[in-house]
């Protein structure tokens, strides 16, 4: 630890490493928590130990080969990831992707939101103790995963989107299973709330806790359930719609709390509205080709361009600089994360060591998410 | 059958026929010490499998299936495994205290077993102060969790034991409390005399509304005496990696481990004992044949022992200030009105004797 940090030390506070190996961090995050016997007063987030350096990798790369690369970012969301980058460059060559590429776009990007929230929900748990969610909540995500591996040909980093389409067309199964999927997970939800969203200690735990109102939540720069959780009406997929999502009636889950159960309310809320979109979409997937033909070197025209997305985690943005070459210039994501972990000072001091964990697992942060 | 279960005197009087009265009397404790360590070492050993194999069951799993059949050879090699490693530590650790503690918390668990009669007259230790003997012996072991937790000179292992002496220390009072509960009606505080009492209807029965606060109150405090969860912010995994044990490896770390297994089964068989009359048989129905008693006596602390699996499986953990206000706002006020109630009931005659 750098001298710099340790200024202003009260003689009965102290100092505490929280990783980069701790089991509650999901990854290498380090905190570097001051705490008065069990009270949190300062907590400072310490990046770096994954860090691959993505966004300079991809001025190396071409176009095509820079969706892979994204997948290693929010790898929980890795379909939405990918799905960003191709936007960007569809946009940037005026390219319009069928109807069929959109449906299956928006379909697969909404099982990933569901698979991810299925594993938030069972680390979320863990996280306070409570170790059988763990595994229910995988026996779900397990599903989805089966749906992918037999369409994508890979159960987490897909990469199934590439610029101008699909990389293939889906497999024959996939609606079928996908409707099993939703019959399945509809009777899942309410197990869910049975075994922890009712529980009197799982709600002690989470009431109250780690509150940040809905300014703050806007200056922070908070998006995604966590936003969502503090009244932010901030739901890309509602206010910017791409894909399919312009064509399907759904709710954005919003609550005014801006506590811990809020921002868990949220996700749980989302989880039905993503079975709802895909409800909508399943049967209507119209015939077509699943991609476009791009040229092998793809060039985009001089400029800049930005989209963004609703990943799992909230608004990724992807902003290209391009020169006319096969490269960019500069390629920068605004990934959810960074900024939603920004906010765990804010939400964490005066609480406990406890409610720092709790709270850390309701911001839901995928380390290599933040650390590109 | 005719199986003799008075081993005390058993042995006793099979050395005596070789040495002199005092040389078979500190002969006989050897002995009977020995057993008692070989016995529940491996009973702390399988209850670690069993408490495996029903997370297993909770959570969609097989659980260990591999090391001899349904994996019953498990924790044994788990345990050779432990003994082989090697013994690390910190180097600015407290080296006498740091190792001092592993046994502190082991010595006082295995102490506790010696005053269960498992049935009549299979006691080793059959004292008159057996509650208070138990409540003042399962103290002992928080001792070793503040020293180890202290003396590994680990943060993290520091707020581990912390809050262990903080949640020991406030959680005793519950459990003393609630078997002070349950002496009212029987009298003594002798174990195996709590067991006689009870031919006449266990003592939840006997003792009705007021067992029953005393019982329920009691399985709270007894899970939150051996720090396992919903209260198991001694170790809390997921803030403090593991908790005043952190430092600790190989058979140190087993003995942590293992202690806190047979604590378990020794508020198991507290409950057993002072609650479910014990070796009893319900409704006499196996009187005639005094050795099943055992069956029944362990038939019931394992049923006790899976609702306390079943509690860690299931419940989120409290927060370290929820636990202290549980406690000292509603466990104990309830518990000192329980105490008064049931002195009514027992004052006015009101219990049922079956």
């Amino acid at each position: 630890m750098d001298t710099t940090t340790v200024t202003n030390f009260k003689s009965e506070e102290y100092f505490i490493n929280m990783g980069p190996q701790h089991p509650a961090t999901h990854g290498v995050l380090r905190l570097l928590l001051t705490i008065d016997g069990e009270i949190i007063k300062k907590v400072e987030p310490d990046l770096g130990y994954i860090h691959r350096s993505i966004e300079k990798m991809c001025e190396r790369d071409s176009y095509q080969q820079i969706v892979h690369l994204t997948d290693r970012m929010d790898y929980l969301s890795s379909h939405i990831n990918n799905e960003a980058v191709c936007l960007t460059v569809e946009n940037a060559l005026e390219l319009e992707v069928p109807e069929r590429v959109k449906v299956i776009r928006t379909i697969i990007g909404e099982l990933t939101r569901i698979a991810s929230h299925c594993l938030w929900w069972g680390v979320l748990g863990m996280d306070v103790g409570a170790l059988t969610t763990y595994f229910y909540g995988f026996r779900d995500r397990e599903m989805i995963n089966d749906i992918f591996e037999e369409t994508c040909g890979a159960r987490l980093t897909m990469n199934y989107n590439i610029p101008g389409g699909l990389m293939f067309d889906i497999h024959p199964n996939f609606v079928q299973r996908t409707k099993d999927f939703v019959t399945h997970f509809k009777t899942k939800i309410p197990e869910y709330d049975k075994l922890l969203t009712g529980n009197v200690i799982f709600q002690k735990r989470m009431k109250g806790v780690g509150i940040l109102s809905k300014e703050d939540a806007i200056s922070f720069g908070a998006s995604g359930p966590v936003g969502r959780g503090s009244g932010y009406s901030c739901d890309v997929r509602k206010h910017h719609p791409y894909s399919a999502l312009d064509k399907v009636i759904f709710n954005e889950a919003l609550k005014t709390e801006g506590d811990s159960l809020a921002r868990y309310e949220v996700r749980i809320q989302e989880m039905w509205e993503s079975l709802s979109i895909i409800e909508q979409l399943i049967d209507n997937i119209p015939e077509g080709e699943h991609k476009v033909a791009t040229k092998a070197v793809i060039k985009l025209p001089k400029g800049e361009f930005y989209q963004k997305v609703e990943t799992a985690r909230g608004e990724l943005g992807v902003f290209i600089n391009s020169t006319g070459t096969k490269n960019p210039y500069r390629l920068k994501f605004r990934s959810p994360g960074f900024s939603n972990l920004s906010l765990l000072n804010h939400i964490a001091v005066g609480g406990k060591i406890g409610d720092l964990v709790a709270s850390m697992a309701t911001l839901d942060i995928v380390v290599p998410d933040i650390d590109r | 059958m005719n199986i003799t279960l008075s081993i005390t005197t058993t042995i006793y009087e099979f050395l005596l026929e070789y040495m002199s009265e005092g040389a078979a009397n500190i002969g006989a404790m050897i002995t009977i010490a020995l057993i008692y360590l070989a016995i529940f070492a491996v009973a702390g050993l399988y209850l670690v499998l069993l408490e495996r194999k029903i997370a297993a069951w909770f959570q969609l799993r097989l659980g260990p299936n591999r090391v001899g059949p349904w994996g019953l050879l498990q924790t044994m090699a788990d345990a050779l495994k432990l003994v082989s490693k090697e013994l690390t530590g910190t180097v600015k650790a407290d080296k006498f205290l740091y190792n001092l503690a592993p046994y502190f918390v082991i010595v006082s668990s295995l102490m506790a077993l010696a005053v269960f009669p498992f049935t009549k007259e299979f006691q080793a230790f059959d004292i008159n102060i057996g509650i208070f003997f138990l409540i003042a012996i399962s103290s002992i072991g928080v001792i070793g969790i503040l020293l180890g937790g202290w003396a590994s000179n680990n943060k993290f292992a520091l707020i581990g034991a912390m809050r262990s002496g903080v949640q020991t220390i406030s959680y005793e009072l519950s459990v003393g409390l609630s078997l002070i509960t349950m002496v009212l009606i029987t009298g003594s505080l002798q174990l195996s005399e709590i067991v006689e009492i009870q031919k006449n209807g266990w003592l939840i029965v006997q003792g009705h509304i007021p067992a029953i606060i005393a019982f329920m109150i009691y399985m709270i405090a007894g899970t939150a005496e051996t720090n396992r969860a919903p209260f198991d912010m001694v170790e809390a995994e997921s803030e403090l990696g593991a908790g005043f044990h952190t430092e600790y490896s190989g058979m140190k770390f087993a003995y942590f481990f293992l202690a806190e297994f047979i604590n378990m089964f020794i508020i198991a068989a507290i409950a057993t004992t002072v609650f479910f009359g014990g070796w009893l048989s319900p409704f006499g129905i196996t009187e005639s044949i005094p050795w099943l008693g055992v069956f029944w006596f362990m038939g019931k602390t394992l049923l006790i022992v899976f609702l306390m699996m079943w509690f860690r499986w299931t419940f989120p953990r409290l927060r370290v200030d929820q636990l202290l206000t549980l406690e000292w706002k509603y466990l104990l006020p309830l518990n000192l009105l329980n105490i008064v109630l049931m002195a009514i009931i027992v004052w006015l005659n009101l219990t049922i004797q079956l």
